[in-house]
């Protein structure tokens, strides 16, 4: 299925490579919102592990082997975006470093397999699936057929873009200039290998990896590896941002000393009694205003003289404190939490 | 005494793949002339012949940039023995075998008339012929470029060109793991048929290749999250820098013309 150069026409493959840009902007894009730093080693690891998947000769009935392409367990693993990721560097790297498939084909050959195979995937797996557990056999049986299925799309794919080269691109004595075969020469040809060979070869490789990993490593069934934000990663940028408003604001809490009286709702008993028109203040707030008296009474500690200055440095005091109580109630909260190895 | 077909298969698989990284490492650091050009001439120089492959219309023409690959690769130290044996043999097998029907089905003017009422027609020999040369043109060429130039410096060359930052990180990471993948594989492979004696059924050998790629995937995850925390234990926050140290000069601005000049020349003259 792996289409090398040559057998498309220059405008079939600048068409699919459009196409398949468009699939890897918009999976980079989603993939990078969800999760950056976990993302790179994560979609690495996994393509280069497809890749060594693809070698797999894997056994069929009747004694003969055939080839998978893994995008079934990257769909389920991974989510679709994350296996139209893998599956294409994969996919690259063979076309590139092994001459497995074309250079001006890549675009095709990613849409094929990388792009539709996994979205089929995903899509067959997860209407089966439905919402049975996790360990349930019908989600091997799931990941079975939706190998099957999504391969053999892929090849259906890879057989109609073969059929329509013919009868578009000729010369003039009719002699076909790509690949050679009428659409009802393809889509058999092509068909009968992958329905009996290699649909089966993804088959089997995606129903015996969610059997094994049902038994052995069920959290990478929970689907989306990749699906939860890395915390250690989002507030890097996010809290220099923050300081940089916690100092800002600092430097303008001064500002506070041009509003002329005191805000609504704060006033001192004398306040009180003063806007109350010459009546007294509540006798129940006279008693219990005197209960505390503030370190910092007015913003300002007894000993500055400058009022703005008090202000930033009671705005500074009040951060300490508020940083000091997050951080002992950060402190009590990793106790009791276990750290998590696996995103 | 079969101990599994897949299991040898698999391994053979593997050894050539390594093999062919080993050769790939020896060919780029030999004083060739291909070698001697900055990578970004050689991927665009190379990228511009296989499109120029493609867009050709005329078999001579195909035939004659078959033969400019031929002599860029004797040129750059690559052993034709090697290229016969491992892309002209093997096109010819696959695609020969895809084109072959070809000679027949095609509708034409009969050329030439065989037993059973077969009739090779004129059309049909030259669609099998175009599609023939234009594939072993074209893996020559990029199986060239492949052997003279070191990944890092095809994905470097590519980063320079446009390629996002984080496409060209992910694929020499891939690059990078997958021999060691194929390393942990194969111990895999082989620690188990070192295990197997007698002969294994069809679904026991269906079950062992649906374990041990389970068992990759755990391991493979597993590593990407120790990568990770090396990553992050230097510094990285998501931002991608490469560096790209390369040069031009006045033989890279030469090679580039030459390269150019060709690929142009031949889509004038196999339009």
């Amino acid at each position: 299925m792996h289409i090398p150069d040559g057998y498309l026409s220059p405008s079939t493959c600048a068409a699919l490579y459009a196409l398949a840009t468009a699939g890897w902007y918009t999976a980079l894009k989603r993939i990078k919102r969800l999760l950056a730093t976990r993302t790179i080693p994560l979609i690495s690891v996994f393509a280069a592990f497809s890749f060594v998947v693809m070698m797999f000769n894997v056994p069929l009935p009747g004694g003969t082997t055939g080839h998978a392409v893994g995008v079934t367990v990257a769909s389920i693993v991974l989510g679709p975006w994350g296996s139209i990721l893998s599956i294409s560097i994969a996919l690259s790297l063979q076309a590139l470093f092994f001459g497995d498939g074309g250079i001006t084909t890549l675009g095709a050959n990613c849409f094929n397999m990388a792009i539709v195979g996994s979205f089929v995937a995903y899509g067959v797996y997860t209407l089966i699936a439905s919402k049975t557990e996790l360990t349930a056999r019908r989600r091997v049986l799931a990941a079975a057929i939706a190998g099957y299925v999504s391969i053999n799309t892929s090849a259906l794919l890879t057989a109609f873009e073969f059929g329509i080269q013919p009868s578009l691109f000729h010369d003039a004595s009719g002699t076909p200039l790509y690949a050679p075969y009428p659409l009802h020469v393809a889509i058999p040809a092509m068909m009968i290998g992958h329905l009996t060979l290699a649909g089966l070869a993804e088959a089997v490789i995606s129903a015996g990896m969610i059997s094994y990993l049902q038994r052995a490593d069920i959290g990478l069934l929970r689907g989306g590896a990749i699906s939860t934000p890395e915390p250690s990663f989002v507030p890097a940028r996010s809290t220099s941002r923050v300081w940089l408003a916690i100092a800002l604001m600092m430097f303008l809490t001064p500002i506070g000393i041009l509003a002329a009286g005191s805000a609504w709702g704060e006033w001192t008993p004398a306040e009180l009694s003063a806007q109350a028109s010459g009546n007294h203040a509540p006798a129940g707030l006279e008693k219990i205003a005197s209960l505390w008296t503030a370190p910092f009474p007015g913003y300002a500690p007894s000993f500055v003289r400058n009022p703005a200055f008090g202000y930033f440095l009671s705005a500074l005091f009040g951060v300490g404190l508020l940083l000091l109580a997050s951080l002992v109630v950060k402190s009590f909260a990793a106790k009791g939490r276990r750290p998590e190895l696996r995103s | 005494m079969s101990r599994g077909v897949f299991l040898e298969s698999t391994l053979r698989g593997f050894s050539n793949a390594l093999s062919r990284a080993l050769v790939s490492e020896y060919v780029s650091a030999q004083p060739g002339l291909l070698q001697k050009f900055d990578p970004r001439v050689r991927v665009v120089g190379i990228f511009a012949l296989v499109l120029a492959v493609v867009i050709c219309r005329r078999l001579e023409v195909i035939t004659g940039l078959l033969l400019f690959a031929i002599i860029l690769a004797i040129v750059s130290r690559v052993s034709l023995a090697s290229l016969a044996k491992r892309v002209w043999l093997i096109v010819l097998g696959f695609t020969g075998l895809i084109a072959l029907p070809a000679l027949f089905i095609t509708p034409g003017d009969p050329l030439l008339a065989l037993p059973w009422s077969l009739t090779i027609s004129a059309q049909g020999l030259r669609t099998a012929l175009l599609l023939i040369l234009r594939v072993e043109t074209a893996v020559t060429l990029t199986t060239i470029l492949v052997l003279c130039t070191p990944w890092t410096h095809i994905l470097k060359a590519l980063r320079s060109l446009g390629l996002p930052a984080e496409v060209i990180t992910m694929a020499a990471m891939t690059h990078r793991y997958v021999f060691l993948l194929i390393g942990t594989a194969n111990q895999m492979f082989e620690s188990r048929q070192s295990r197997t004696v007698g002969k294994l059924s069809g679904s026991q050998q269906r079950s062992m290749a649906g374990r041990t790629a389970g068992v990759l995937l755990s391991k493979s995850m597993d590593l990407s999250y120790d990568v990770y925390l090396a990553m992050m234990s230097r510094g990285f926050r998501g931002d991608i820098r490469l560096l790209t140290d390369f040069r031009l000069r006045l033989r890279d601005y030469m090679g580039l013309m030459a390269f150019l000049f060709v690929g142009v020349t031949a889509i004038w003259m196999g339009r």
